[in-house]
């Protein structure tokens, strides 16, 4: 589908038009003095943001309740990052800021001032994906695809968190430097539910990228 | 979710001071437990102060001998601080067995502390809690109470404190300091910081309106076989049904905190003494006037049993 063309309507602009349409008509069986009455009772409080988004620099006034993800997905159109629950339990809305891996559902837009956001489209492109990416789709890592964009941020942070030395529920020891095994990758992958069930397959395109890193 | 105002703060006591200026402000840290509840309405501030740019996200030794861990430090820096991983290895495990991976990026310190409770009637909207609602009763008691409290608990209210973090802070002895608008500053020890419910459960900490989390103090360390052992219904990604946090020493001393079965990390300093006669003496102590409910009266055995296990582990 091309997203890009500004003259056709999306199914999701679609929806909201019908909904205006709606709105209005039931508003005009309402009496004059009551329709000019109804407005907004609490003003919108809007604010400023800046901060980076795929290497370019991106700027936004908006809603002070927009999410990162929300601002990701409808200010900036990076529609690849996605919203799966919106409350921090399913990690398909996974990006990366600063290099960490986070749940963009979870946080305002506004608190990421000054960051630095790198998508699943920040990662690869289709003619040169990333290894991650790569990996994934030598191994089958999904079957519908929707949680995929999160698993691949999140996988990408998972090797770069071992490297680091940053230990995991699972590890044996605290004070040795983690190893990328299969037990420690689904652990520290538990933050990434896939409802097709393709967890093996993803650990083991994890383990694949894991062994040529090191 | 409601509309609310936003601002950013540079310092400790100017957030405390916007607080003061707006009635019913909430700072707002990594944002992972606050904004999920005004996504559901639970929490409506009118007024958002951002301290996630006010520094205090270090970790510091004291001069004696003491961890000083900044209020905005995030759970997975904690966890793998070197000391922490070396002298306070309970804590490490504790934090790492919260949550998950994108979510101890952002959880704070401070954040993580004042998390609310995972009562399931708490998160309805549609249902009866005295803590969402105050005096508007209590649908849990006689509901689906499995995961709910055991002891400490009260005829309003039978809800957990849900976290990790604090259950393994409660058994290092940790203080909690703050500061407020004047820049007036206090140290709150850990085992008098959370209130029980009694008839005011929405009521949860004796921190007062405005008052900033500005670190959590830990004493020199004391040694011992750490362990943080955490039952839950999956083996990652799910809070406690009961978790002990525990530090054993040679001699079969120790210290016993356990989450997941009060409105607060449950520990009884005056129960420690029988560590050393196993933990059915010891638990059952530690459990004296527990008021479970039909659904939840297996966390004494859990309790008992899982207590049982980490003696047997710091043994060997
Ligand atoms: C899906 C999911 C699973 C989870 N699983 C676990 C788990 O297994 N174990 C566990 O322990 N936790 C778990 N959590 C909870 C998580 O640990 C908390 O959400 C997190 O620690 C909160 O930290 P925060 O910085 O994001 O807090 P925020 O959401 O920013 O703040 C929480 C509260 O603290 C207040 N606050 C923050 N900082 C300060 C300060 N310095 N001074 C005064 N007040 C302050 C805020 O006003 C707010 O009321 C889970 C959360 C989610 C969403
Ligand atoms: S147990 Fe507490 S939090 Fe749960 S419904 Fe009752 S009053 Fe609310």
């Amino acid at each position: 589908m091309d997203e890009s063309n500004e003259s056709t309507i999306t199914r999701r602009e679609m929806i909201a038009a019908t909904t205006t349409a709606v709105t209005a008509l039931a508003f005009s069986g309402m009496t004059g003095v009551q329709a000019t009455s109804i407005q907004h009772t609490v003003p919108l409080s809007l604010a400023q943001v800046s901060f980076t988004v795929n290497g370019r620099a991106q700027s936004l006034n908006m809603d002070t309740r927009t999410t990162l993800l929300d601002a990701l997905r409808e200010h900036l159109q990076f529609t690849g990052t996605k919203k799966g629950c919106d409350h921090g339990q399913c990690g398909a809305c996974t990006v990366l800021v600063n290099g960490r891996r986070i749940n963009s559902c979870l946080s305002l837009a506004l608190q990421h001032q000054g960051d630095t956001i790198t998508t699943i489209e920040g990662l690869g492109t289709p003619d040169k994906l990333h290894p991650m990416q790569a990996a994934f789709v030598k191994h089958d890592g999904y079957q519908c695809g929707y949680c995929t964009p999160g698993q691949i941020c999140s996988a990408v942070a998972v090797l770069n968190e071992i490297k680091a030395g940053i230990p995991s529920h699972v590890s044996a020891s605290l004070l040795e430097k983690p190893v990328a095994t299969n037990m420690e990758l689904r652990e520290r992958m538990s933050g990434n539910i896939c409802r097709c069930g393709a967890y093996s397959n993803i650990a083991e395109a994890m383990s694949e990228v894991a062994q040529k890193q090191a | 979710m409601k509309t609310f105002t936003y601002e950013r703060v540079n310092t400790p006591v100017e957030a405390a001071a916007a607080a003061a200026r707006t009635p019913g402000a909430k700072f707002l840290a990594g944002g992972t437990n606050l904004l999920d509840l005004m996504k559901l309405e639970i929490e409506a501030p009118p007024h958002i102060i951002d301290i996630g740019k006010i520094g205090l996200d270090k970790i510091e030794s004291t001069p004696a001998g003491g961890l000083l861990i900044g209020a905005l430090v995030n759970n997975t820096d904690l966890a793998a601080h070197s000391i922490v991983r070396r002298d306070y290895g309970l804590l490490s495990r504790a934090l790492l067995a919260g949550a998950s991976g994108q979510l101890r990026n952002k959880a704070t310190t401070a954040g993580n502390l004042l998390q609310r409770t995972r009562c399931p009637y708490f998160y309805d909207t549609n249902q009866l809690c005295n803590k969402r609602v105050p005096g508007s009763g209590c649908a849990a008691i006689a509901g689906f109470s499995r995961q709910l409290g055991i002891i400490g608990t009260s005829n309003a209210c039978i809800a957990t404190y849900p976290g990790d973090m604090a259950v393994a802070m409660r058994a290092l002895d940790a203080t909690v300091e703050t500061v407020n608008a004047k820049g007036a500053k206090r140290a709150l020890s850990l085992d008098r910081f959370y209130r029980l419910p009694g008839q005011t459960p929405h009521l949860e900490t004796i921190l007062e309106k405005n008052e900033l989390i500005t670190a959590v103090l830990l004493p020199p360390p004391v040694g011992g076989v750490h362990i943080y052992h955490k039952v839950r219904d999956r083996a990652s990604y799910a809070f406690a049904l009961v978790s002990v946090a525990a530090i054993i020493q040679k001699n079969g001393s120790g210290r016993v905190a356990v989450g997941g079965i009060a409105p607060r990390p449950w520990r009884v300093e005056g129960a420690e003494s029988l560590l050393p006669s196993g933990a059915k003496a010891f638990a059952a102590q530690l459990l004296t006037g527990a008021r479970p409910t039909k659904e939840n009266e297996y966390k004494l055995a859990l309790v008992e049993r899982t207590v049982a296990a980490v003696l047997n582990e710091a043994n060997h």
